[in-house]
């Protein structure tokens, strides 16, 4: 990685700050300005993605907490999502608790059910890991399905469109204040939390369990902590889903669901808050081209509309592969090449 | 050399030469291995304390029992703090830490894919307050502790003369280097007692005299204890108080360098193979 080559430091402050140059600050008021205008310009079908590239970002970004930063896989993404959604929907058709505190509580429950299917990471790492929340997620999605009491079971919750402040959050467009509020609110949140010792023991365990524990880090209790933080936003971004979408359904929180955010993940960038954002926003807006692509063409192109299903597949399958083959580190580092390519030109390095 | 340090490297608060480290008895075996046969030793405060003995005498064993990775089978070891005495073998890796033991490892065991600064801030873990809340807020109490705690590592860097290094990526950085990172992760804990695992293996004279000179500063300016494996007799008779003999698993000898380079059995156990091989 080149090094920030004429960027000096001062104050510790300084350094530690997110951004510093005024290429930096400019980049981010550029997106600032981006996110502000995007919901006025978009059409229906593109601000309902962008909402759910907000959600995802929560999603992945939590994820990516335990997974990219702590190196503990998870399969289970798509039953803690269920957890949130199932939490929130309960708590406010059948006990009538606002939305915000049911909210509230639905990400402290799916904190508190990850951290407990993390107990099996006390004792094992990697492949074994990956088994012990596999079976998280079936065990979680039997619950979906069957505790007919408690869920529904397979017959949908319907949830009313809440309020805020007063505030009818009906349309898209009302969702997408929120939802993107929260999501930014997250991403700093997690950059934070990188920049503090709290995410510095993370890293620590993730590349080096044994040294962390001779360091003093208590690692079974970082891991499930890991656990905790990461179910909690994955939980968040459940329980936004359930009211955002008003219905909660068991097919929504599926093992595929948990695929396609360890595959968001590993495109935008293990290890990386900012990668997290983009595999997000990429994994959802592909499907969503694709879609609207196969729309362009039915009438041209009737065969190829029809077999877009089975070819979005394809395709969904084919970034993974290329991303692991030719850019491991995801599209975070592509963006890092770029930007070194800029701030070194017309030097190489 | 007369360097003033602001932030003192020593956590212990004993007496210079008051008995620290008791290691009472130890036995550790794998399956029909000795690794250690009834070993005793007693680490002084302020002591360079080499161990030496040819391959598979022990020595990592040893330390790895110190610090808690591994459990003997037999006997205790204790560690002095004031009036208390905290028993190392009942404790887990993460609480012995705190009890001011830090250490390196023979294969370097850094955090690869971070820098070398924030390597050393781990070293401070034990010393910072984390919370959930002040971290994701950052701005507050959660700055402050960042800040506060990089003034002693940027002392160990200035000290470990690795300012150049402190942004780099460790996994980026050549051997020699990285062993120095580690020593300075394990001083950046302000540890009682400091161990090294063949801190100087695979470097040459150069790089060697360099870590002999941080080792021996550590203990003569900061008045850290440091317990030393090291293959180099040279070094280790240059600049060690106290040197102890393992030869499989068994103690040979404790005692001054000269005395234990006169020691018959010495001779024959560690130069005698050095020879052979
Ligand atoms: N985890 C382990 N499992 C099985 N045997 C072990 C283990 N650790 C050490 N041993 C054995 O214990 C003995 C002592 O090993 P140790 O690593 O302590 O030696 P050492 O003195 O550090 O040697 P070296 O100079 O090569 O580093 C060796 O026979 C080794 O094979
Ligand atoms: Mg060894």
């Amino acid at each position: 990685m080149a090094t920030a080559t004429g960027v000096y430091h001062t104050s510790y402050e300084a350094d530690l700050a997110l951004r510093t140059t005024r290429a930096e600050w400019i980049r981010l008021a550029l997106l600032f300005v981006a996110v502000i205008v995007a919901p006025f310009v978009l059409s229906p079908f593109w601000l309902t993605v962008a909402n759910q590239i907000g959600i995802a970002i929560i999603g992945a970004v939590g994820l990516n907490i335990l997974t990219g930063h702590t190196g503990l896989i998870s399969l289970g993404t798509g039953a803690f999502l269920g957890v949130g959604a199932y939490t929130s929907a309960i708590l406010v058709t059948r006990f009538d608790v606002p939305t915000l505190v049911a909210i509230i509580i639905a990400v402290a429950m799916t904190a508190a059910i990850g951290t407990f299917f993390g107990l099996p990471s006390l004792r094992l790492k990697g492949l074994y890991l990956a088994m012990a929340t596999l079976a998280a997620q079936f065990i979680l999605l039997f619950a979906f399905r069957n505790w007919e009491f408690v869920t529904g079971g397979l017959d949908a919750i319907v949830v009313p469109s809440p309020e805020l402040f007063g505030w009818a959050l009906q349309t898209d467009f009302a969702w997408y204040w929120v939802i993107f509020g929260t999501a930014a609110l997250v991403v700093f949140g997690a950059r934070n939390l990188f920049r503090t010792g709290l995410g510095r023991a993370f890293h620590a365990i993730r590349d080096q369990d044994i040294a962390a524990a001779v360091m003093g880090i208590d690692v079974g209790r970082y891991k499930l902590l890991s656990f905790a933080i990461s179910s909690a936003l994955v939980g968040l971004a459940g329980a936004l889903t359930a009211h955002y979408r008003t219905i909660v359904t068991w097919e929504r929180f599926t093992l595929d669901v948990s695929v396609l955010y360890l595959a968001m993940i590993i495109v935008g960038g293990l290890g990386s808050v900012a990668g997290s954002v983009y595999g997000a926003t990429f994994m959802t807006v592909l499907p969503a081209a694709i879609q609207q692509f196969a729309r362009n063409v039915r009438d041209t192109l009737p065969v190829l509309a029809r077999e877009m299903p089975a070819i979005q597949l394809v395709v969904f399958g084919l970034v993974i592969v290329l991303f692991l083959l030719f850019e491991p580190r995801g599209l975070d580092r592509t963006w890092q090449r770029v930007k070194d390519f800029f701030r070194l030109w017309p030097f190489r390095y | 050399m007369t360097r003033q340090y602001r932030h003192n490297l020593n956590g212990s608060t004993l007496d210079k030469g008051a008995p620290q480290l008791e290691v009472d008895d130890v036995r550790l075996r794998f399956g029909g291995v000795t690794a250690l046969a009834d070993v005793s030793l007693t680490v002084h405060q302020g002591d360079i304390h080499a161990i030496i003995g040819p391959n598979g005498a022990g020595k990592t064993s040893l330390l790895n029992c110190i610090s808690g990775l591994y459990r003997p089978q037999k006997g205790h070891i204790k560690l002095h703090e004031g009036e208390a005495a905290h028993v190392l073998t009942r404790a887990r890796p993460s609480r012995i830490a705190r009890w001011g033991v830090a250490r390196s490892f023979q294969n370097i065991e850094l955090f690869k894919h971070i820098s070398v600064l924030d390597n050393l801030m781990l070293g401070r873990h034990v010393h910072m307050r984390h919370s959930v809340w002040q971290s994701f807020l950052f701005f507050g109490p959660a700055r402050r502790r960042e800040i506060a705690h990089r003034e002693l590592v940027e002392e160990v860097i200035d000290f470990l003369e690795i300012q150049a290094v402190r942004n780099a990526h460790v996994g980026a950085l050549p051997y020699g280097i990285q062993k120095r990172v580690e020593v300075g992760r394990a001083l950046c804990l302000q540890p009682a007692v400091l161990l090294l695992d063949e801190p100087m293996a695979g470097m040459n004279t150069e790089e060697k005299e360099d870590m002999a000179r941080f080792i021996l500063d550590v203990n003569d300016l900061a008045g850290v204890t440091v317990v030393l494996i090291e293959h180099d007799m040279e070094v280790v008779m240059d600049i060690s108080d106290v040197v102890s003999v393992l030869d499989f698993g068994r103690q040979i000898t404790t005692g001054p360098p000269h005395e234990v380079k006169a020691n018959p059995e010495v001779i024959t156990a560690y130069l005698g193979e050095e020879q052979a091989s």
